[in-house]
């Protein structure tokens, strides 16, 4: 008769983690339908918390069985007495768990040059900020990183400025990222970033461009917003603070700004995804930027880059009238738009925001625009509505590389238009 | 009142032609094809007295399964006074033939008629935009049945876009129909609101698509 132990002193204590630690896996080989017969009646000893790997199937045929640390010693002596041969084929779980986790986030830092950062992926939050600084240690005498301010949740808000040197030079303004839903404009703004540095005393215009005027260039405008596209809801436009009052979170921070604030283009409902705020700027991501450029001063240019509906829009969003530079903006505005469609076959609307799109009041382009920043542009990119938001990564550098001759386009009429 | 003529690519003409092409996707798409729009090539606006807003569209679709793949379209849409219970009344017409799909069709009938478990999937696309081809029919139907909301709910004042299907779940029949419930995201544009929207959905390759039940969710305050 072969002896069953019994194992009830051996209770394992449940805890709320998942800990393997010390457990171990065993190759078991039973040699008859005896010993099978034993190998099944000991995996339904509830209290050892034992679970095969391999199932027991017939004789001969390797079982896998995990067992739990405070298990070992009692398994190992019910096999040894009934003289089942088995063998350690894991040694420690946890310890394997471990490498396989730290070989998973190895190969996510991989990315530690520019030239090995998959652009035709979407990105997490770190994984961009992390790029940034291989942008940075690549290019050190063009590109630096710079803290604007700190998002409501205590983010950094990083700006990237590419400049060849003098002091206080005319500026060209980017972002992207402002509603952070809109994941190809954080995508097309790393492509553009690099694309920059990597052009600078490579492409004329780039050369030229940068060698009168520095750029400063925001990817993730609104990172509260993009890490819970991340983390819970692939939709959230708007920044996350909390209402005063309501359930609801967040502001939209495009309606956020100082122009026009509080009208028919906006809401008051801080439930709404166009919730313009308690007040103009009162959001930190939008403060920060208001506070950068009139700080700066000699900012020339504002392009502000969001998705999608494959538009290049210009002021005004809050009225109708046009903007007293609306003929010079159109025609620039033409111009880049059909550079853009040369590439792909792209087609964009242009015109005011408030001809081609719909009213909106509290923009960031109207803000600019109205603090004498003459040649304030917003990229709606793509596409029409089919992908919409979820469009797929396989387009974005297509849609980086197309945006990109429209934007040269803007960027070289503002330094041949020097105001 | 004489038509006048809009800009085709500003609204109001966009949202009318967005209307439209939704329509145009209700009636002529199935699992093995989807109509999405490409171009408004011309429109014009006539206002008729004590009736509503007239739209004549001159539009271009294109395949989703073969984007190369264009045809053209005319389109008048009316928009009713007053009233916003009634839906926009839409005709069309398309120039030539679309592509049949009957093939694709019935594969894809059988396919889910042998299903031993009934099918369940979530998020298509998913967050980087990707569908799995087993996914794409039922993709491709949710699309269709969007269509038919989009028709039913729209005004001069909105403009919506299918966005996702948060969650689609098969129900067994006994009849020769596939019958699918569907969760589904509505992008509206104007509001920017993402708006859960349940739609049933009955299938047959020959008997065409119908919503039976349909109703707008409340947003959850987290979302």
């Amino acid at each position: 008769m072969k002896i069953l132990l019994v194992f009830a002193a051996l209770v394992v204590s449940a805890c709320g983690e998942q800990l393997f630690m010390g457990d171990q896996v065993l190759r078991i080989t039973a040699s008859d339908e005896e010993q099978l017969t034993l190998l099944r009646v000991l995996g339904e000893q509830a209290e050892l918390q034992v679970d095969f790997w391999r199932d027991p199937t017939s004789p001969g045929h390797p079982t896998d069985l995990r067992v739990p640390f405070p298990s070992l010693h009692a398994v190992k002596i019910f096999l040894e007495s009934n003289s089942i041969s088995y063998s350690i084929m894991i040694d420690d779980v946890q310890e394997l768990l471990d490498e396989e986790k730290k070989t998973m986030m190895k190969s996510r830092r991989i990315a530690r040059s520019t030239s090995t950062f998959d652009f035709a992926s979407y990105h997490t939050i770190e994984e961009i900020y992390d790029w940034m600084d291989t942008l940075v240690d690549d290019h050190p005498s063009l590109v630096s990183k710079i803290q604007i301010g700190q998002s409501y949740e205590n983010r950094p808000l990083y700006v990237l400025k590419f400049s060849t040197g003098g002091l206080n030079r005319p500026a060209i303004w980017l972002d992207t990222g402002t509603h952070s839903r809109e994941w190809i404009t954080q995508a097309t703004g790393v492509w553009t970033a690099n694309k920059i540095a990597k052009e600078y005393g490579q492409d004329p215009s780039v050369t030229a461009i940068l060698d009168s005027m520095d750029i400063f260039f925001e990817i993730i405008t609104n990172p509260d917003g993009f890490a819970y596209t991340h983390s819970s809801n692939r939709m959230w436009r708007k920044t996350r603070s909390i209402n005063a009052g309501s359930r609801c979170v967040g502001v939209d921070p495009n309606r956020n700004w100082d122009a026009g604030f509080g009208g028919s283009g906006s809401s008051s409902n801080p439930c709404s995804e166009i919730y313009r705020g308690p007040y103009a700027h009162s959001e930190r991501e939008v403060k920060a930027i208001v506070d950068f450029i009139h700080g700066h001063g000699n900012v020339k240019s504002v392009i502000s880059i969001h998705s999608y509906s494959q538009m290049l829009l210009f002021p005004y969003g809050y009225k109708r009238a046009p903007a007293p530079h609306h003929q010079e903006l159109s025609e620039l505005a033409k111009k880049a738009v059909n550079d853009l469609a040369a590439v792909y076959g792209t087609k964009y609307a242009y015109g005011s925001i408030a001809d081609t799109i719909y009213m909106a009041d509290g923009t960031t382009v109207d803000w600019a625009y109205d603090n004498g920043v003459k040649y304030s542009f917003t990229f709606e990119l793509r596409d029409t509505g089919h992908y919409g938001f979820l469009l797929p990564s396989t387009q974005i550098i297509p849609t980086a590389t197309e945006t990109w001759s429209a934007l040269l386009d803007i960027m070289v009429h503002v330094l041949e238009h020097p105001y | 009142a004489a038509a006048m003529e809009l800009p085709p690519s500003h609204y109001p003409a966009s949202r009318a032609a967005a209307l439209a092409a939704g329509f145009v996707c209700y009636r002529r798409g199935s699992p093995g094809r989807g109509l999405a729009l490409r171009a408004v090539r011309r429109a014009g606006r006539q206002a008729i007295e004590d009736v509503g807003h007239k739209y004549h569209l001159e539009l271009v679709l294109e395949d989703v399964l073969d984007r190369d793949t264009t045809v053209n379209c005319t389109a008048e849409v009316l928009y009713h006074l007053g009233n916003k219970n009634i839906a926009p009344d839409v005709q069309f017409t398309i120039e030539g033939e679309l592509k049949n799909t009957d093939e694709a069709d019935n594969i894809f009938y059988n396919r889910i008629k042998s299903l031993e478990k009934e099918l369940v999937a979530e998020n298509i696309p998913d967050s980087h935009g990707k569908v799995s081809p087993e996914m794409e029919p039922v993709l491709l139907l949710a699309r269709v049945a969007a269509g038919y909301v989009i028709w039913q709910n729209s005004t001069e004042n909105t403009k919506f876009q299918f966005a996702q299907i948060k969650h689609v779940k098969q129900v067994k029949r006994s009849d020769e129909y596939l019958e699918f419930d569907y969760v589904i995201l509505l992008h509206e544009m104007v509001s920017q609101e993402i708006i859960p929207w349940q739609m049933t959905v009955l299938w047959h390759p020959q008997r065409g698509v119908q919503v039976t039940q349909d109703s707008r969710q409340a947003k959850h305050p987290s979302e």
